[in-house]
């Protein structure tokens, strides 16, 4: 159930330039929060910018309470979110969805992102290598400039490849292709994917293709976060054109299973 | 102190209701308090039968406020009566119910069905923007207000308030034509249509290329018809626009509201209709205001 609090910033660190990483206390969303949630947060207690911003949950520790989120500065409402201080409190409603990364049932799981999509499969990754699970993490970057969390994954995997567009870092190519070399392989059971739409439309079709689940995360442009709007409609697969189904990335999602929905 | 009114003939605990289309049925906000702190609970727009709503992207932030083109997705009032009103009737609060069709049949056949429903009125959308059919279509001219009320005010007993488009030249005359086919109370205003385009694609943002405008953004404009309305017709007024707090709710009454609701505010503050609930008490005691029936209306012109 979602509860919305004052989270304290206790540690803020920019990744790289126009990416901040925040750490808060936010003991009472940790409680309940899994893999895939996200939050909402309001950057000032102004009527402008208007509405909450939606972010994925990044780390969590149930011990100290500890919440982590990564967002990139976009517009006004991350510019202004960008520039608060340790110890400000944080307006944050979470966890939010229903829609979350459900792994256990996996073995060999592949977790792939793209850009600033990597961030909340850490969470996930963590949890699955904690499990025992074998974590098999695929990270997408368009440069060397761009690349965040290596040093992060590569705890959480049991092998990470990282990849850039131009082959300034690391793997010249997309992680996709090293994915699917792995799955002919026969090394994976599943796949989990967060990033931008041609990539989680690739990696979706890569699975159906193979008969491998598949799990996606998604956005959408959202007002409540809650399920109340119906803003942040997403259509399903088999509904027709003429009759089209909707579901909502709040509430339903944010992570779907890859056949459920059309993207 | 009494916050107590009576609202075209519903008793509400207090004059702040939720507006339609922001509290879904409830139940998202029942996590966050006690929904029978409010005075009443508008619905979601529910129709007949099943609406899968329109193609996303359907809403987007603009300033001090936020378009939206959802296309009265909702699961047909068939549904709402087996899942949803069940579970408001747990609370001690005014339930009324907005209604939407496409021709002037299916209101009054989902009319016929609301007045068999433990509900405490109904709220008829002539003013949804974003559907082809029905709604605005009616909702715009005085003949098509008076003749979709007149003919859902013959198969409704419970209290019919008339939800009104602000997007015409004369908002006084269709609330006019509310007053003219019988109903109890009117409603305004819905949201302003409006439309925004993303410079790098060169195309609106909205799949529905237009959306209404809610938010403090349009709340003098909503202000001003409320007085505009409160002058031509003797119904009682449920405002709305843009209020996310007790002083705005205030504004509202002085020009003439006797209850209002809380719309996208609530997507800012899940406790936006609670914390008003709270406010119009603070500003009664600041002005030692017994009675807060006393000031509906009371805006003296200069």
């Amino acid at each position: 159930m979602p509860v919305d609090i004052k989270a304290k910033l206790i540690e803020k660190k920019e990744l790289i330039p126009g990416i901040f990483k925040f750490s808060v206390n936010a003991k009472e969303i940790v409680q309940t929060a899994k893999p895939g949630h996200f939050i909402e947060i309001r950057v000032n207690d102004d009527i402008e910018p208007f509405l909450r911003r939606p972010i994925s949950i990044h780390n969590m520790d149930i011990n100290s309470g500890k919440l982590e989120f990564i967002f990139q500065v976009k517009g006004k409402g991350t510019e202004i979110l960008s520039k608060k201080k340790v110890g400000d409190l944080i307006d944050i409603i979470g966890p939010l969805g229903n829609g979350t990364f459900k792994y256990e049932k996996y073995e060999n799981i592949a977790i792939i992102g793209g850009g600033i999509g990597v961030f909340p499969l850490y969470e996930l990754a963590k949890n699955a290598k904690n499990d025992g699970k074998k974590v098999y993490t695929y990270l997408g970057f368009r440069n060397k400039d761009l690349v965040v969390l290596e040093e992060e994954f590569t705890n959480v995997s049991t092998s990470l490849t990282l990849t850039t567009d131009d082959g300034s870092y690391s793997q010249k190519g997309f992680a996709i292709d090293f994915l699917k070399k792995d799955i002919e392989d026969g090394k994976i059971d599943s796949i989990f994917a967060c990033g931008p739409l041609p990539m989680l439309k690739a990696v979706r079709n890569l699975a159906i293709e193979k008969g491998i689940p598949c799990q996606i995360s998604l956005e959408e442009r959202m007002g409540c976060g809650l399920g109340v709007c119906l803003g942040c409609a997403v259509k399903t697969a088999n509904s027709p054109e003429e009759a089209p189904q909707y579901v909502h990335v709040c509430k339903a999602g944010p992570v779907f299973d890859a056949g459920y929905v059309e993207i | 102190m009494n916050t107590k009114i009576n609202f075209a003939g519903i008793e509400m605990k207090n004059p702040v209701t939720v507006a339609s289309g922001t509290f879904g049925y409830g139940r998202e906000y029942s996590d966050f308090f006690d929904l029978g702190e409010l005075g009443g609970i508008i619905t979601k727009g529910t129709s007949l039968k099943p609406r899968s709503g329109n193609k996303p992207p359907r809403v987007c932030e603009t300033a001090s406020g936020m378009l939206n083109s959802i296309g009265l997705q909702n699961p047909g009032v068939e549904y709402f009566a087996q899942n949803d009103l069940p579970f408001l009737k747990k609370f001690d609060t005014a339930i009324i119910v907005n209604a939407c069709g496409s021709s002037i049949d299916e209101y009054v056949d989902l009319c016929k069905i609301l007045n068999t429903l433990d509900i405490d009125g109904v709220e008829l959308n002539l003013s949804c923007p974003n559907v082809k059919a029905g709604c605005m279509a009616f909702g715009n001219t005085y003949d098509g207000v008076k003749q979709v009320t007149s003919a859902v005010r013959k198969v409704l007993d419970k209290p019919l308030i008339v939800k009104l488009t602000p997007n015409v030249t004369d908002i006084a005359s269709i609330a006019k034509a509310v007053e003219d086919a019988g109903a109890d109370g009117v409603s305004l205003i819905n949201t302003l249509l409006g439309m925004k385009i993303d410079i790098d694609k060169q195309k609106p943002v909205l799949a529905n290329n237009t959306g209404g405008l809610s938010g403090p953004a349009i709340k003098p404009v909503a202000v001003r018809m409320v007085y505009q309305v409160a002058q031509a017709v003797n119904i009682p007024i449920l405002g709305m626009g843009g209020i996310v707090n007790g002083d705005d709710a205030i504004e509202f009454m002085l020009a003439g509201a006797k209850a209002i609701s809380i719309g996208a505010g609530n997507f800012i503050d899940p406790y936006t209709s609670v914390n008003t609930v709270k406010g119009i008490e603070s500003y009664m005691n600041r002005h030692k205001i017994e009675d807060i029936n006393d000031i509906v209306g009371k805006v003296k012109m200069n």
